[in-house]
């Protein structure tokens, strides 16, 4: 597992220039030097989600607002379509994510990216708010672990859930069709499993057993 | 882990646990898993995996498109906004989703009798499904009962054995609707518990029947 993450950090940090360009523009920013250009500023589908998660910690360090705009770009036309697909118009879609936006910036000093990717955390404020507005319910929510924000997380376990996330976003979009759509019902529909199974016909054993796998190396990592 | 010998549970499925991550469990089931997952770290870290699926599939969406002044509303939204709390953490014997209802820990809840020295406090939740705080004294039981839904039991305070397993602070019961049972407290500490139900609890001896008109056990 030591060489894994020791490789993961070279990669990170060596070319394709992406992981360089990151880290200069964290600089400059801990620096209060210029503003990223439009080009670094610009989301690529391949930066992975280190990027995001660095975006959050400028938020939370330096209320950074092109970092926030980055984020924005990034993430709320994905949460508007979660928020659409899970039964809001568009009207509802739009505000809610605006709030579910908003909240991330609100948030930010709750925000720990050895404990959980940029995209994971934004899906529970975006879960939160859809129960609240859709279901007029409130989510009873675990008690925080006891942790401050001085303990700095490390940047290895940081960069393992990473790397973990993404194996689990891989393993995800690698499944059938069919069990995917299953697997998006239960999470951006209002159906519980059996609702599911009912409306499908088929048995959520296969599925389950799917992901079993790559979750059991996330929640290995996540410990 | 494959533990299949009964319809018992010390842990939470992977089931209850996706459809709490997903955000479609009835608000009652969700404080017991929230309550549960507050006392451990194997759950919760459960937990954090499928929010880590849900995440994953936000991210893999297809963008929608935003309104034309979507981020500088947001940004205005920022602006106007009051701070947000820090986040409450709690010493005490209730973990803080069921402070949360009970407005404090254990000098707070509001118990009423309920026969035989066990005591209940039934917290306010919408829905179908309705949580309540029980309180067992040292060895005592509550009456054999069965229940039509699921039922979730966790554990606070003391411990409880129902003839098959043990459950102490922080251990989840899962029981499907056929499973009776007669919880019996430890001898050592009275016993305090979160059980939740989504029809009320069918006793099987006439006299608690008849309490349960009175009680809405």
């Amino acid at each position: 597992m030591y060489s894994e993450t020791a490789s993961l950090v070279e990669t990170t940090e060596s070319p394709p220039n992406r992981g360089h360009a990151t880290r200069e523009d964290k600089h400059d920013r801990q620096a209060g030097l210029a503003e990223v250009t439009v080009e670094t500023g610009k989301p690529n589908p391949n930066d992975g989600g280190l990027r995001w998660a660095n975006c959050i910690v400028r938020i939370r360090d330096h209320q950074d607002r092109q970092a926030f705009a980055d984020l924005f770009r990034h993430f709320a036309p994905r949460v508007k379509s979660f928020l659409m697909r899970s039964g809001a118009d568009i009207t509802l879609a739009e505000e809610c994510t605006q709030e579910v936006m908003a909240t991330v910036w609100q948030k930010a000093h709750l925000f720990d990216p050895a404990r959980a990717s940029a995209a994971t955390w934004i899906f529970t404020i975006a879960r939160n708010r859809k129960i609240d507005a859709f279901r007029k319910m409130r989510r009873p929510e675990p008690e925080d672990l006891p942790w401050g924000p001085e303990e700095e997380p490390d940047q290895e376990d940081t960069l393992a859930l990473q790397q973990e996330t993404e194996a689990l976003g891989e393993a995800l979009s690698s499944l059938p069709d069919k069990q995917r759509e299953l697997i998006e019902k239960a999470y951006f529909g209002d159906l519980s499993h059996s609702e599911i199974a009912a409306e499908t016909g088929l048995p959520l054993g296969t599925i389950k057993s799917r992901i079993r796998l790559a979750l059991d190396r996330l929640r290995h990592q996540m410990k | 882990m494959t533990m299949t010998q009964d319809d018992i549970q010390h842990y939470l499925t992977d089931d209850l646990l996706m459809a709490y991550s997903a955000g479609t469990l009835p608000e009652a089931y969700s404080l017991a898993v929230a309550a549960h997952i507050s006392m451990s770290d194997e759950s919760r870290s459960r937990m954090h995996a499928y929010d880590a699926v849900g995440g994953s599939l936000v991210e893999s969406s297809e963008a929608a498109e935003l309104a034309p002044d979507s981020l500088d509303a947001t940004f205005a939204l920022i602006d106007n906004a009051t701070p947000e709390p820090a986040p409450k953490r709690t010493k005490g014997v209730l973990p803080a989703p069921v402070q949360d209802y009970v407005g404090g820990d254990l000098e707070a809840v509001k118990w009423r009798p309920v026969g035989m020295g066990v005591k209940q406090a039934i917290l306010p939740i919408e829905g179908n499904a309705n949580a309540r705080l029980l309180y067992i004294p040292a060895g005592g039981s509550m009456p054999d009962h069965g229940h039509r839904g699921m039922e979730m039991t966790v554990v606070f305070q003391g411990a409880y054995s129902d003839g098959h397993n043990r459950f102490g602070p922080g251990d989840i019961e899962v029981a499907d609707e056929d499973h009776h049972h007669t919880p019996v407290a430890d001898i050592g500490e009275d016993c305090i518990c979160l059980t939740v139900t989504d029809a009320p609890l069918k006793f099987d001896s006439w006299l608690p029947r008849v309490m349960q008109r009175f009680f809405r056990i």
